[in-house]
């Protein structure tokens, strides 16, 4: 049981939730995990990444290799796009066609959904939709994203609902639950899109 | 065995707090903000009475904590690398004074300048000052080598430098907390009481024993229980790994099967009896160290007498951090990358918040400033930086703390008149005032901008110094009062705040303009403190 995820985004898009939330999952399950992210400078706008890894067995590098990514988990479609030299042969890329526009020379959205669609293992979902229609809000886009990235991640799918639960138990039962609901239409989204 | 998920500046935090420690001392910088800020979050430190709060610079810093030390109980202070260059001075005495309690410096270094303007490594510093250094490979390692440093300060009466880099600092991963947590020292002050007096007389004896003690401290990397040899099988090649240069080694060798014999190094000065082993029985020695090449320029020495390979002869990168597939490749892996980055992915630099307060300095600067012709900004280190980036393109210098005042004095004194700097509130406290007081001696033709958000934004919105006190500060230190401005940072004062500019850029002497708006980051981040505490006063109620 091992998987090594690239998490991208833009800086202040809330990736670090959804790394967050697996892992809390992978250490309640007594699984291994590393999880590297962006602090400081970059946070402003900029592009941020984090690495995330899980496993049965003890895990040395918090970097995961050129070429051994099993996904590119990404809210934002051009970010999917700038660390496909993590992924590993066959693996996928699960990306948000919803652009995060905040420079001039934001390529053309066709041009982008185009290079997407040539990718051999690919999801592109529109994570901000299906969070508004399933419920009522956008903020639970995250939680599509991991769960339409679940079918591919070697971790059972009810310990990323625990998850979840975990990190916004806090915050009462009803965000709890939104994000839960978040997840399903993501990975069900994912199982007839993949 | 419960497991915390911690960053490694978090499990550092932990472990100090876990480890008797009474106080620590920072100020912030990327990638070691979150040590302190971890300290001042945490109830349990807050039930031991630690002490906490930000200092004005790494120099103020880490002399409290020498001052701790000296009442014998135990301190830390944290920085990241090019802060130890402003604590160098007492840095270096620091290891002639000694330790009384225990006192562990945590430098945090980032090669590959994610976010720092060079990618020294403090080991150097460490090797300079001769004392020991402790560099974690793992989060485990960090919680455990922080406890550890403090007793290794105690027992080598010395500070110890604890050093980390980026990638171990960001990263997290499940700690074993100890079950037990030892107990702050009391009061103890040191029994030769001219111990920390570097009078010449008094700092030649320390000296010499500084010296004497450096086969101490090599015992006890001797005997450090993170210091260890791995026997190997195949001994073409033997390798030394330091810090996080082991996990890069491992990684490639995930089934443990590393068939050369292995040096893992995780205390300094390096453990002479593994390493004298390793390069004689072995025809070659691979380092792999994040960083300089320090341990591989130390045994390759200028005679080139041992054959060692690493980043010096281009088997490794010379400059930036360690990677896997890096090091992978090194090791005569043949590392398959993945596809290329397609030409259409567009950069995405890091950017000024929209409504940030600096936007209304540069918009209103730029325009006064090509008045006169471009070439006169000097700036200084902050979220503000960031106006030497498109739109703006407003800045011509960022050297170090400070150095934005004392650069455009100086070009002044050359005739570039108007000179310019721009500061920010927190920069301006931390080294700014004494190169104010340089220009105000001597009456310098330069305008100083003190950008003030009330915040250190570039960190995370932590407490400055500055706060409240610029204008008495400015005052004291002897700027006219004619020539000291406040004004409101809004888009509709931006004609005032060019008014102000063109004025005092005629003023034959020291002007100090302060266009003052809080932080839009700290902003919302206080609001939602107080709209959380609010609450929180309503459901007791």
């Amino acid at each position: 049981m091992k998987t090594d995820m690239v998490i991208a985004g833009v800086g202040g898009q809330g990736i670090l939730s959804i790394a967050a939330a697996l892992g809390s999952a992978a250490l309640d399950n007594d699984l291994y995990m590393k999880q590297a992210e962006t602090h400081g400078m970059s946070q402003r706008g900029g592009d941020v990444q984090s690495f995330m890894r899980i496993s049965d067995k003890p895990i040395y590098s918090d970097l995961i290799p050129a070429g051994g990514a099993d996904i590119i988990l990404s809210v934002e479609p051009m970010e999917a796009l700038r660390y496909l030299p993590y992924l590993k042969k066959g693996g996928y890329v699960v990306t948000n066609s919803t652009p995060f526009v905040n420079i001039p020379d934001y390529p053309e959205m066709e041009e982008l959904e185009k290079t997407i669609k040539e990718l051999p293992n690919y999801v592109l979902i529109d994570a901000d939709k299906i969070a508004e229609e399933t419920t009522g809000s956008k903020r639970a886009f995250n939680f599509v994203m991991l769960g339409a990235a679940s079918p591919f991640i070697d971790v059972p799918f009810e310990y990323l609902e625990e998850g979840i639960r975990k990190i916004f138990g806090r915050k009462g039962e009803e965000v709890v639950e939104m994000n839960i609901k978040a997840l399903h239409a993501g990975r069900k989204f994912a199982e007839e899109n993949k | 065995m419960q497991k915390s998920l911690l960053l490694g500046v978090e499990a550092i935090a932990q472990g100090a707090i876990d480890g008797g420690m009474s106080g620590v001392y920072a100020y912030p910088g990327t990638p070691s903000t979150e040590i302190t800020e971890y300290i001042q979050h945490s109830k349990q430190a807050q039930e031991l009475n630690i002490h906490r709060d930000w200092a004005a610079n790494e120099k103020t810093a880490m002399e409290s904590a020498l001052g701790m030390s000296y009442a014998g109980k135990r301190s830390m202070v944290c920085m990241k690398h090019v802060g130890l260059n402003v604590a160098a001075d007492c840095f270096m005495n620091a290891a002639i004074t000694g330790a009384n309690g225990g006192m562990l410096i945590v430098v945090a270094d980032d090669p590959s300048m994610h976010s720092s303007q060079n990618e020294q490594d403090s080991r150097v510093y460490g090797k300079f000052a001769m004392m020991p250094i402790l560099e974690p490979s793992n989060q485990q390692e960090a919680y455990d080598m922080t406890r550890f440093g403090f007793e290794l300060s105690e027992a080598c009466e010395i500070p110890v430098l604890l050093r980390l880099t980026t990638r171990l600092a960001h990263s997290r991963a499940g700690v074993v907390r100890a079950a037990e947590v030892v107990a702050q020292n009391e009061m103890k002050l040191p029994e030769d009481k001219v111990q920390f007096v570097l009078l010449p007389g008094i700092a030649r004896k320390r000296y010499k024993l500084l010296l004497n003690n450096q086969a101490k401290f090599e015992t006890a990397s001797e005997e450090s229980p993170y210091n260890t040899y791995t026997e190997g099988t195949d001994k073409s090649m033997g390798i030394i790994a330091c810090g996080l240069g082991y996990n890069y080694l491992m990684e490639n060798y995930p089934n443990g099967d590393c068939p050369y014999p292995v040096v893992k190094v995780s205390q300094y000065p390096i453990p002479r009896t593994m390493i004298q082993k390793i390069t004689s029985e072995c025809d070659k020695v691979m380092i792999l160290e994040e960083g300089y090449p320090v341990v591989e320029e130390m045994l390759k020495g200028y005679l080139e007498k041992e054959a060692v390979i690493g980043r010096l002869d281009g088997t490794l990168s010379r400059d930036g951090e360690l990677k896997p597939e890096m090091v992978g490749r090194a090791l005569g892996f043949d590392v398959e990358e993945g596809a290329e980055v397609p030409n259409l992915v567009s950069a995405r630099p890091p950017a000024l918040c929209v409504g940030c307060s600096h936007i209304d300095v540069y918009t209103a600067l730029n325009e006064v400033v090509a008045e006169y012709g471009e070439g006169r900004v000097f700036a200084d280190i902050g979220c503000y930086t960031l106006g030497a980036l498109p739109p703006f393109n407003a800045i011509n210098s960022c050297v170090d703390m400070g150095a934005s005042i004392t650069m455009a004095k100086g070009a002044a004194d050359a005739g570039l008149i108007p000179s310019v700097a721009v500061i920010g509130d927190s920069t301006f406290t931390h080294s700014g005032m004494t190169g104010l007081l340089d220009a105000i001696n001597e009456k310098t033709p330069i305008t100083v901008i003190i950008s003030d958000n009330e915040s250190i934004s570039m960190t995370g919105g932590q407490h400055s110094s500055a706060k409240g006190k610029l204008e008495a500060i400015c005052e004291g230190l002897g700027v006219e009062e004619d020539h000291l401005h406040v004004l409101t940072a809004v888009p509709k004062k931006r004609d005032d705040l060019k008014e102000m500019l063109r004025k005092e850029f005629e003023y034959q002497g020291v002007s100090v303009i302060i266009p003052r708006r809080v932080c839009v980051q700290k902003n919302v981040r206080d609001q939602k403190i107080k709209k959380a505490a609010k609450a929180k006063a309503a459901a007791k109620a």
